[in-house]
């Protein structure tokens, strides 16, 4: 047990969270501004995975990582556009679409590789780049906090600043309101003159530009390489991370960062004399644990405002009556 | 005017197909530097031999199941994707069953399927449980159950099953007696493919002709209505997903007696997803999950052999099984089709009242 404490209260292990929380992070976000808009994306793993082999590629083929970054962002954006399309021009389920999405993914990214390095399953013969890690100059310094803090790939810190940046766009922009406004009841919202599509269109979009910055992490970032279905559910994790964070940029932040401790926890109790199987499985059981605490809550909620509405109604009834 | 609607989805789905192929064939013909005869090995290969066609058929079992377990819990309208841990778990439980080398021979097998099935049942009622009392999605827990049942069978199989002489990570050798036999030589065809002959059977027969299959489909087609008319969805919701794990389960508890001699899965054998494949061809009618499982048997084990003998990699399957998807799942794919379709047949009955 004191092992486990030595764990979990060591500068070690508070950089990890941060470090695993990344991509998580993107991804929820992701999630967070296609939910806003009314459509569910669960395409968010096969787009994460896209993207970290679109990055590994381009940043082998240019000798740049930016390039890679970039190629994997607008590759993201892509599938995003690709998924709305089938989703808003189709006609298809979009839940069923994104399944398809994310099993082309799943055997796309092996086909491609093999063409492009001729590997299986890993990217060993592409030299790709990584992207730079920063030390922050001041916050550096300090005790604890400083190793914690500073020293992170660049990435981690976008990631964090995605969550503000959201929290303006959604909130503080005309587009945002847009955006909130389709998602909220695109009817009213046609009919003051919003084009549903073209927002939805836009969401989705913008949800593939987020997880591409997660995908492009996975793969010039967390590690430095591709490997086949090397984002093992994080997209999924982050779909449920963003509907316990109540769909709001700050809630799913700090969700994030509990799933992504659960995930840290997982990496360093595996020097602990536990099976591995089991610590394995932290994450996921901590997400249903979590989806199922927040759904129990909002049911909750709802079923309070309904006995609520209905006390007001049925004493406004006696009031019209005693009138 | 229903046998034309019929026909019409038809009609959709083969050129769905045919536009996937297609795609996948300019995708060999790019990829491969004999793409003549990695074309030929990809479409026909399944055909050149008893033994090749028999591939076919080993893979149809697993797909029959989990296509039909997964197009029964879709026609709740319920998301749940947990016939890919079901299967996996069926599997592990059949195994423990399995491994005993003490039972008589009929009774084994049985024992073993019926306690994968049963495990299958409990994976998958689980997201359907909290689906109901909490409203948690199905879709997002049963995602993240599949890898707890993975690690979960991993552990059961390390700690407990695993065989310390025979090398790799696999269980126990598998009792003589728990086996399935064989039932076509010079192939691994196995006993299976008649008992998931049967289930698909049964799985029709209980989807269409009772009264349970008749609230599952009503409570898919809209939940609200079929909860005005006096059926209890909850139930209704739960008893699907615990059929469809069933099934999965027992599926997954069939292959394992069918194929193998150890059980050596390191990782999610995949017909789970496999089967929303399969459901979706078949549009979650169990009566055309044979057509679906074959057609997709057919593709895999082309493909394997593409793989093996050419320069082309197995996984171009899986663009054409994405391509399919979305174009059979896209309402608005012909749609102006059927239109044109409902339009002169309108005129012609109001032609035929006059």
């Amino acid at each position: 047990m004191a092992d486990f404490f030595n764990i979990i209260f060591s500068v070690d292990f508070g950089y990890a969270v941060l470090r695993v929380t990344t991509p998580i992070l993107f991804a929820a976000m992701g999630a967070l501004i296609s939910d806003k808009a009314g459509v569910i994306n669960i395409a968010l793993e096969g787009m994460m995975l896209i993207s970290a082999l679109t990055g590994v590629i381009m940043s082998a083929l240019s000798h740049s990582a930016g390039l890679g970054l970039l190629g994997a962002v607008i590759v993201g954006a892509l599938v995003g556009m690709v998924l709305a399309y089938f989703a808003l021009n189709l006609k298809t389920d979009v839940i069923l679409a994104a399944i398809a999405i994310n099993l082309i993914a799943m055997g796309g990214t092996v086909f491609v590789l093999f063409m492009v390095g001729g590997d299986k399953g890993i990217s060993s013969s592409l030299a790709s780049k990584v992207l730079p890690r920063i030390d922050i100059p001041l916050i550096r310094s300090i005790p604890v906090l400083g190793p914690i803090l500073s020293g992170h790939n660049i990435l981690t810190y976008l990631a964090f600043l995605s969550v503000w940046v959201m929290y303006i766009f959604i909130y503080r922009t005309p587009l945002g309101l847009r955006i909130r406004a389709v998602g909220e009841n695109a009817d009213a919202a046609d009919s003051v003159g919003i084009s549903v599509r073209k927002i939805q269109y836009t969401a989705l979009i913008l949800s593939g530009a987020l997880a591409g910055f997660g995908g492009a992490y996975m793969s010039m970032g967390y590690v430095s390489w591709f490997s086949k279905n090397m984002t093992a559910g994080r997209g999924f994790i982050a779909l449920a991370a963003e509907a316990m964070g109540g769909a709001t940029p700050h809630g799913a932040m700090f969700t994030s960062l509990l799933f992504g401790m659960f995930d840290a926890l997982s990496n360093s109790l595996q020097t602990l004399r536990v099976p591995a199987e089991f610590i394995q499985m932290i994450p996921y059981l901590a997400t249903v644990i979590g989806l199922v605490i927040y759904a129990a809550n909002k049911t909750e909620q709802i079923k309070r405002i309904q006995a609520h509405q209905n006390r007001e109604a049925r004493k406004g009834a006696q009031e019209v009556k005693l009138l | 005017m229903f046998k034309q609607k019929r026909l019409f989805e038809l009609v959709r789905t083969v050129l769905a197909v045919l536009i996937a192929l297609i795609v996948a064939l300019v995708t060999i013909l790019f990829a491969s530097d004999e793409p003549g005869r990695a074309l030929s090995l990809f479409l026909f290969g399944p055909l050149d031999s008893l033994r090749h066609f028999g591939n076919v058929l080993e893979m149809m079992i697993p797909l029959l199941f989990t296509g039909l377990a997964v197009s029964i819990m879709f026609s709740a309208a319920q998301f749940n994707l947990g016939a890919e841990g079901a299967f996996f778990l069926g599997g592990i439980t059949a195994t423990s069953v399995a491994i005993n080398q003490s039972l008589l021979p009929v009774v084994h097998p049985v024992l073993s399927i019926l306690a994968g099935g049963l495990t299958g049942a409990l994976f998958c009622g689980i997201p359907a449980l909290l689906k109901v009392k909490w409203n948690a999605s199905e879709l997002v827990s049963s995602l993240m159950f599949n890898y707890v049942a993975l690690f979960l069978g991993l552990y059961l199989i390390n700690y407990y099953m695993r065989d310390v002489d025979a090398g790799a990570m696999v269980s126990f050798k598998l009792a003589d007696t728990s086996k399935l036999i064989r039932i076509i030589p010079k192939t691994r065809v196995h006993f299976g493919l008649i008992l998931a002959a049967l289930t698909v059977v049964a799985g029709y027969y209980f989807m269409y002709r009772t009264r349970w299959g008749y609230r599952i489909r009503l409570t898919g087609l809209n939940s609200s209505f079929a909860r005005y008319s006096g059926i209890q969805t909850a139930s209704v919701i739960i008893l699907s997903q615990v059929l469809g794990g069933f099934i999965a389960g027992s599926g997954g508890a069939i292959e394992i007696l069918g194929m193998y001699r150890r059980f050596s899965w390191q990782s999610l054998p995949g017909y789970g997803w496999d089967g929303i494949i399969v459901a979706i061809l078949a549009r979650n009618n169990p009566a055309l999950i044979p057509v679906g499982a074959f057609f997709l048997a057919y593709l895999r084990i082309g493909a394997d052999l593409m793989a093996r003998s050419s320069d082309v990699q197995s996984e171009v399957v899986y663009i054409i099984q994405g391509v399919m998807i979305v174009l059979i799942a896209a309402e608005s794919f012909l749609a102006h089709y059927r239109h044109k379709l409902v339009y002169r047949e309108a005129r012609k009955t109001a032609a035929s009242g006059k």
